[in-house]
């Protein structure tokens, strides 16, 4: 059995990390889980959070909108909604469109949109709290 | 026969054409190359959300119960078929292409005795369909004022048809889209959408002999991913069709940037042609005018 990891997000639009690592956080929607190399077959969903890299001395964080993770014994790959990296990340726009979220949410009538802004809004609040 | 002035106001005409094809051929072919990398940076979570989807459909089965994104309404009777072209023409038969198996597909289920729903996609299909099914068409989406097809268009996509399909509004959905084979060739197909079908050639994950722990249970995390699975098919299929899109444009522009250079050279020959019939006229004329002196 090897002793690093195989690690690998990927996002719609594009793969955002792939390598081998020592261990990885990840944010799932029934509570946060660490995954080493040899975990056994694992299928959780994820809530937004961040998923933290861990190689040698280097950790790694980035936030995943919602998605979810799958381990197997090749590896571990979640499949994010959205990724971002949070190194060299500015939140300020992020802050801006929690305040507007929360202004439609206000506004807001039909419970569809309703819905649709407080998923938004949890999603950049943990945002913001991570960036923080 | 055509005056010198004529044929001289036909080929400035078909040089400017040259230029607007010509630089519509380079246009498309900066417009691909970025296509094309979306479409390749897009694959591997669309590869490897089907291997997930065909090893969780396998475990939790298909039968009565599951998730009705997989399982269906188990009626056939309703289809919804999702027509995707370009917004803009001038790009050989792509459009075209795709509008006739869509046609095939509708005349097809129509004959069936089912009942035919339509969605379009792009201006090109809508405008090439509407005559002939104009009344069937549900509606259609525009995509003309998207900067970039990303996963949020795609979700709005993917919003749309799952809310017609929780509404009750068809059984099955088809998507006709045409797929990018190489920048020569796109095919034209139709992928079913609704119920889910799930990938056979994905690839399966050999789990040497443990089996999977699921957090939440198998069947949440199946009816969390089915939509998502939906709107990386759709994502996929836009990115694909962007760049057939500009790899029949391109094509296409290349070949009338030639067609035009013939043309030019076939009318100057003409024209020198004519020039010289017109000087050895005027020449004869004056030394048989100064012979009769």
């Amino acid at each position: 059995m090897s002793d690093k990891l195989h690690f690998s997000l990927v996002s719609p639009e594009r793969e955002l990390f792939a390598g081998e690592v020592d261990q990885v956080d990840a944010p799932g929607s029934e509570g946060q889980f660490g995954v080493l190399p040899g975990h056994a077959p694992f299928m959780a969903t994820l809530k937004p959070g961040v998923v933290e890299v861990f190689e040698g001395e280097d950790r790694k964080r980035l936030f995943v909108r919602s998605g979810f993770a799958d381990v197997t014994p090749q590896g571990l790959t979640i499949l994010a909604e959205e990724a971002i990296d949070l190194e060299g990340f500015d939140a300020s726009s992020s802050k801006d469109a929690l305040e507007e979220a929360k202004e439609e949410l206000r506004a807001a009538n039909d419970d569809q949109a309703k819905a649709r802004l407080t998923e938004t809004i949890s999603y950049l609040e943990a945002l913001v709290a991570a960036a923080a | 026969m055509a005056s010198l002035k004529d044929l001289r106001a036909r080929i400035a005409s078909v040089k400017s054409t040259q230029k607007i094809t010509k630089a519509m051929q380079m246009v498309a072919a900066a417009k691909l190359k970025r296509a094309q990398e979306a479409a390749e940076s897009a694959r591997p979570y669309a590869q490897r959300m089907a291997a997930v989807i065909g090893n969780l459909a396998d475990s939790v089965g298909v039968g009565e119960g599951g998730p009705r994104l997989l399982a269906g309404t188990g009626n056939d009777q309703t289809h919804l078929v999702v027509v995707l072209t370009a917004e803009r023409g001038l790009c050989g038969g792509f459009n075209g292409n795709v509008a006739k198996l869509a046609r095939t597909k509708i005349t097809t289920l129509q004959a069936e005795g089912k009942d035919v729903k339509l969605l379009t996609i792009g201006k090109k299909g809508n405008d090439a369909l509407k005559r002939e099914f104009g009344a069937i068409i549900v509606d259609h989406i525009d995509l003309r004022g998207e900067k970039e097809l990303n996963g949020d268009v795609a979700g709005r996509i993917g919003r749309q048809i799952t809310d017609m399909f929780d509404d009750g509004a068809f059984d099955i959905c088809s998507f006709i889209y045409a797929e990018f084979k190489n920048v020569l060739s796109q095919k034209p197909v139709s992928q079913q959408l609704i119920p889910a079908v799930a990938p056979e050639d994905a690839p399966k994950v050999d789990l040497a002999g443990a089996t999977y722990l699921y957090e939440p249970s198998e069947t949440d995390i199946l009816e969390a991913l089915l939509p998502r699975y939906l709107n990386t098919q759709i994502l996929s299929a836009l990115l694909e069709s962007s760049a057939g899109e500009q790899g029949a444009r391109m094509t296409a522009m290349d070949n009338a940037t030639r067609n035009a250079g013939e043309m030019i050279d076939s009318l100057n020959l003409t024209y020198n042609r004519a020039r010289q019939a017109q000087i050895t006229t005027e020449l004869t004329e004056i030394i048989s005018g100064a012979e009769a002196l």
